[in-house]
């Protein structure tokens, strides 16, 4: 019986992905804080993680050098956020304090993602060995 | 391996917040340069910032920030009747830069701890990196 890594792995392995760019995305939105018109933006994880699942996403060929690299990656759209506040004066709606303590909360469950991980590797290193 | 393009965009916004220091500290020591003409004097500047949405086409979720550019501020300068300054002209007006220093304290406060943050948010992605490195250790 091969051992298949999808279903030994489960959905953890989806969720460090998603959790990568959840924290790319986050880190956009500081980093814009002061940016005029820049709107905040997240990820739907429940989508993200249903499309990593399924594996949706695609990839365009460029047959021109001056064709723009059209790729949908399979972890999902990214949503704007909707703001606390109506206008903040220059159209930028990002809130630091909530950005901050969603990039901690997304840090941490990325950790805890490769906890869960990295005890899935252990188990099949150990049943591997015959321990 | 997206984290590391969690460092670029909060690298990014640090080296856009510390021009935006910089700035406010040019600013600051300028508040009370006089001159005598309304060409010399010094105008409080200011960079704009955009969102890099260029290198978003690549990749869809960083965006990291750019400084456009340093504008001069359009507010009108200060002049004041004082005939005993050396700098004075004719009339014996002399003129003041437009910066506003509380505002300029504002914003420094602001840029310092926005400055913050993209360090910590740096910080946080290592750690991120250094545990999937270790993933499997």
């Amino acid at each position: 019986m091969a051992i298949s890594f999808d279903r030994a792995l489960g959905i953890h392995q989806h969720t460090v992905g998603i959790r990568t760019q959840r924290a790319e995305v986050l880190a956009s939105n500081i980093a814009n804080a002061d940016t005029p018109q820049y709107k905040a933006q997240d990820i739907d994880f429940k989508q993200a993680l249903a499309n990593a699942q399924t594996r949706q996403g695609f990839a365009m060929a460029s047959t021109n050098e001056r064709h723009f690299n059209v790729n949908l990656p399979p972890t999902g759209e990214l949503k704007y956020r909707v703001p606390n506040q109506p206008d903040t004066g220059d159209g930028n709606t990002v809130d630091m304090q909530v950005e901050r303590n969603n990039y901690l909360q997304n840090a941490l469950e990325h950790q805890a993602s490769l906890t869960f991980l990295g005890s899935k590797f252990r188990g099949l290193t150990s049943a591997i060995k015959g321990e | 391996m997206s984290l590391f393009n969690v460092l670029d965009v909060a690298g990014s916004g640090m080296s856009a917040q510390s021009i935006r220091l910089n700035t406010t500290a040019s600013n600051l020591a300028n508040a009370d340069s006089v001159s005598s003409s309304i060409d010399t004097t010094y105008r409080a500047r200011h960079p704009v910032f955009a969102a890099q949405f260029d290198s978003a086409m690549r990749d869809q979720s960083a965006v990291p920030v750019e400084v456009k550019g340093i504008v001069e501020s359009d507010k009108p300068l200060i002049r004041q009747y004082d005939p005993e300054h050396p700098m004075a002209d004719e009339q014996g007006y002399i003129f003041k830069p437009n910066v506003n220093t509380v505002e300029e304290m504002a914003d420094m406060m602001s840029a310092s701890r926005s400055y913050q943050t993209n360090v910590q948010i740096a910080d946080a992605a290592k750690q991120m990196l250094n545990r999937t490195l270790q993933l499997g250790k």
